[in-house]
């Protein structure tokens, strides 16, 4: 099995994403009039049931998220298009090519909690695609698809840490994108106090498909306990740096060697870093691993994002780290102390070694903050920065001590 | 050109909105002036402080002047492994200035970003948002001579 | 009411308690830095962290309610490691000159690095570079001390309402400063000092009391202020029988009209104490010019003068106007006498101006 399974971007390049007219000719928006003759519980239960999982990184099912939004008279429907991590751009993609699913998908979770508003957190990198879903949603409304759910696009200015959900409300209520402590979850007290859902792109998404076509028939493509298909971006030293929709079935090896067309100038293949920047380091022994979340985890990795760096054989692992570690510290919000100084004692003694001055306990010193921050760090962000260090550390280690300072 | 206060006015409709009047103001005078954050505070109902602490928090606005072009160079991994400082070095040469500074006639201000989200085609810069793909050290002149 | 148990202990708590203040009704001393019980909650420190079982990750108690059944560690190899880390973290942005220092033997960074044997840091790159605050009279703010608790952002804010100051940038090169990094002075402070009451550390001190004594040298009087009518509470610091700074009590009990907070005249305005331009003897005015007198002869040389004017002109010719700088009961006094004695209603008072 080698082949693209394409839910989200079935019709990419065959319809115009701003225009709803063109989406409803392919059969967009009959998966939120379906919604609309459901009950509220109904329509959770049937999205629970398809067992669709967040898109985001954390893998959580969506409709058991829903079922957690309390009555209130004001609820509302965020979606994360902050797509922050390197080496991701699935979100935009799905925007350029299909946004009309992203507002179907939004309005049938307003459906199903009960909200009449909703925002898109568009990352500052993305302007233009802030217009086109501008453009999109004005459209939608024209032809009368969306009813009384209405849509506003907001912008990020440059800030990865807003992908964490609460960073991201408090972005959008005009404040510095710093997290928010959970308990409260956004889903009790959320977007200027009250109950909110906040999913990714993707994930709303999906749930046209489920709508149309029920929930058995997502929950019975790819990984049967994370269903659905997943948007890959592959970038690095492969011949075919490209996007790609796969069912979570899919096995890594595959997305390299045949999505991919294998390692470029037939050099040979070092390692992977899957979910972003903040993911962890697959050696090639791992390689044959499905992409699904819970495979994923089983070897000490993340489906993440979905973003899938390639390295060859030339590559110098402690370098690429170091980088990864400066990209941490300019992107911690500095809010608590462990990911405020940590990422910044990270990039230092990584700095250290990457120049042939540091020594083996600089590389104890790491995996000791490394778990201090995993295990004390406010948010996702700080828990997972070390992520790739400790994966280098533990799969590349000697690229590390060959740079120590008794053997430079 | 249009005065901050009318810039400022045209978002306070929208709750919470002062990131979107940072962004409008910037679309205009590519940074943010002191006396626009000050007129964005009393407008937005929040303190000076704390406009100001939003203000410096993202990367993408700016409390201090900047040229008529923001070029920046993308140095997360993916573009890094395809390249980035090398792109970077031959702009500074180009430019004349280091990252973070703006040439003297007031054109070219350089920045870094982390990744734009453009990775099919690394390495990328930005030059006011607009990404420009496969980018490298040869090309850099070329391409920025186009700005005026 | 919901039953936990916290170290090997069980205890009942009532619903929505947070599991900081269950801990430490269980016995529990979790130390804090972020966590002030005047402000709103920030669960940025990380140090009051404890072991929940069956978390991936530890749970910072001061933001996290208790649960029903939740087993508690508040001191396990993982908290103590976690805790150590922090310390030594904060240790490498930190300045230590301790002997040297207002806030030495009563700065919490110290305690604690006491308290887990914390004696150095190991990480030795780059120390604290972050500068001084701008020149004002009141408020020494060294960057070098501080450890961006926020507690100072909060006291402004969510106590005085002055909202001077805020966090600017962020990450590791994050701090608290004030609109476009200006002055204190051109920004909405009041130099109440509060931020001074709630830094945790060194990195907020008086300039007024600087070098005259360090906590621990203090004896603390509790005293009125004398300022206003309002009666905050405030606490003399005496060393060798002079006055030589002001703190604030934050306890209700004692501080029942202020809760700690003060103004900028009661905590920074006490340098007139041990002036030596203060008068210490009654003066009477004669032929132009002022000549010190006993308390007696000045007393019947003003009560003299009063029955003279009131049997010249009656007793409407005379009137009190009474200060908020004397306490209430030394008000009510002074209308007695205006009325009963004098037989004038003529009294009033610079509070109701």
């Amino acid at each position: 099995m080698a082949e693209e399974i394409r839910i989200l971007l079935a019709h990419a390049d065959q319809i115009d994403p701003a225009q709803a007219e063109d989406y409803i000719k392919v059969g967009g928006y009959k998966g939120l009039e379906k919604a609309r003759g459901m009950t509220s519980k109904d329509l959770i239960e049937e999205v629970k049931k398809s067992g669709l999982r967040g898109r985001g990184g954390a893998g959580f099912n969506a409709g058991m998220k829903w079922s957690f939004v309390p009555p209130a008279e004001v609820k509302y429907v965020v979606c994360n298009l902050d797509e922050g991590e390197p080496g991701t751009y699935k979100d935009r993609i799905i925007c350029e090519k299909n946004a009309q699913a992203l507002i179907e998908g939004m309005a049938i979770c307003g459906v199903a909690i009960n909200a009449q508003q909703g925002y898109i957190y568009c990352r500052g990198e993305y302007p233009f695609v802030v217009d086109l879903l501008r453009k999109a949603i004005q459209s939608a409304k024209d032809v009368g698809a969306l009813g009384d759910f209405d849509i506003e696009v907001r912008m990020g200015a440059g800030a990865y840490v807003c992908g964490e959900e609460t960073a991201l409300i408090e972005s959008i209520e005009g404040h510095r994108g710093e997290p928010r402590f959970k308990p409260p979850f956004p889903g009790v007290a959320g977007l200027w106090g009250v109950p909110t859902v906040v999913n990714n792109v993707e994930t709303f998404a999906c749930l046209p498909y489920i709508l149309t076509n029920g929930a058995d028939c997502f929950a019975s493509i790819g990984a049967p306990k994370y269903p659905g298909t997943k948007v890959l971006t592959l970038t690095g030293d492969v011949n075919n740096p490209t996007y790609f929709e796969v069912p979570t079935n899919y096995i890594l090896s595959d997305v390299v060697y045949k999505l991919g067309g294998g390692v470029k100038n037939g050099r040979k293949f070092k390692a992977v870093q899957v979910g972003g920047t903040s993911g962890a380091f697959i050696p090639e022994q791992n390689l044959n691993t499905p992409i699904d979340f819970d495979s994923m985890s089983a070897i000490g990795a993340a489906l993440g994002s979905g973003a899938v760096l390639v390295m060859d054989e030339t590559r110098d692992i402690v370098d690429i780290v170091t980088r990864i570690s400066k990209f941490f510290e300019h992107e911690s919000c500095g809010k608590c102390n462990p990911c405020r100084e940590g990422t910044f004692r990270c990039r230092e003694i990584m700095e250290k070694i990457n120049s042939g001055r540091a020594t083996e306990a600089d590389i104890d010193n790491l995996l000791l903050l490394a778990r201090v921050m995993k295990r004390a760090a406010l948010c996702g962000l700080g828990q997972a920065a070390p992520v790739p260090i400790t994966s280098t550390i533990e799969h590349f280690g000697h690229e590390y001590r060959r740079k120590l300072l008794q053997y430079a | 050109m249009a005065n901050y206060q009318d810039i400022i006015a045209s978002c306070k409709d929208k709750k919470g909105g002062i990131i979107e009047a940072y962004h409008a103001l910037q679309r205009e005078f590519n940074y943010i002036p002191r006396e626009a954050v000050a007129e964005a505070a009393r407008v937005f109902g929040v303190s000076e402080a704390q406009a100001y602490g939003v203000a410096t928090f993202y990367s993408y606005l700016s409390v201090e002047k900047r040229g008529k072009y923001i070029v920046r160079m993308c140095e997360s991994a993916p573009c890094h492994v395809a390249g980035a400082d090398k792109v970077l070095k031959a702009m500074e040469d180009y430019l004349g200035i280091k990252v973070g500074e703006t040439t003297a006639d007031g054109k070219f201000t350089l920045e870094l970003t982390e990744c734009v989200g453009q990775c099919q085609a690394t390495p990328v810069i930005t030059v006011n948002s607009q990404p420009v793909f496969n980018v490298s050290s040869e090309k850099i002149p070329e391409i920025l001579s186009a700005y005026k | 009411m919901i039953k936990l148990t916290i170290d090997g202990k069980e205890i009942e708590v009532a619903r929505g308690t947070m599991l900081l203040d269950a801990c430490r009704q269980a016995g529990a001393d979790i130390p804090t830095l972020c966590y002030d019980p005047d402000l709103r909650l920030a669960g940025s420190c990380r140090m009051c962290v404890v072991d929940v079982k069956g978390r991936p990750a530890l749970v910072a108690s001061c933001v996290a309610p208790a649960e029903n059944g939740m087993v508690v560690q508040t001191e396990s190899d993982d908290v103590v490691e976690s805790r150590k880390i922090i310390l030594e973290l904060l240790a490498a942005r930190h300045k230590f000159e301790c002997p040297t220092c207002e806030k030495d033997g009563e700065c919490k960074l110290q305690d604690y690095m006491y308290r887990y044997g914390v004696k150095e840091s190991r990480y030795d790159g780059e120390g604290p570079h972050f500068g001084m605050e701008d020149p004002n009279p009141f408020i020494e703010r060294d960057y070098d001390k501080c450890i961006m608790c926020t507690r100072c952002v909060r006291a402004c804010d969510g106590i005085t309402g002055a909202q001077a100051i805020n966090v600017k940038d962020r990450g590791h090169h994050a701090k608290i400063a004030a609109p476009f990094d200006g002055k204190l002075a051109d920004s909405t402070c009041v130099f109440c000092g509060q931020c001074i009451m709630v830094c945790p550390v060194g990195a907020l001190s008086s300039k007024v009391a600087a070098g005259q004594g360090k906590p621990a040298q203090n004896k603390k009087v509790l005293t009125t202020c004398t300022y206003c009518g309002t009666g905050c509470t405030l606490e003399l610091n005496v060393n060798n029988d002079r006055v030589v700074g002001v703190t604030s009590n934050r306890d209700e009990n004692w501080s029942p009209v202020n809760k700690g907070a003060l103004c900028v005249k009661g905590r920074f305005g006490w340098d007139f104490i041990h002036s030596p331009d203060r008068l210490t003897t009654p003066m009477i005015r004669e032929n132009g010019g002022l000549r010190p007198a006993s308390w007696d002869e000045a007393l019947d040389f003003a009560a003299g003068k009063i029955k003279e004017i009131k049997e010249k002109y009656g007793p409407d010719s005379l009137a009190m106007f009474s200060s908020a700088r004397v306490t209430n009961e030394e008000n009510y006094l002074a209308q007695k006498l205006m009325r009963a004695v004098i037989g004038t209603n003529n009294v009033d008072h610079c509070a109701r101006l």
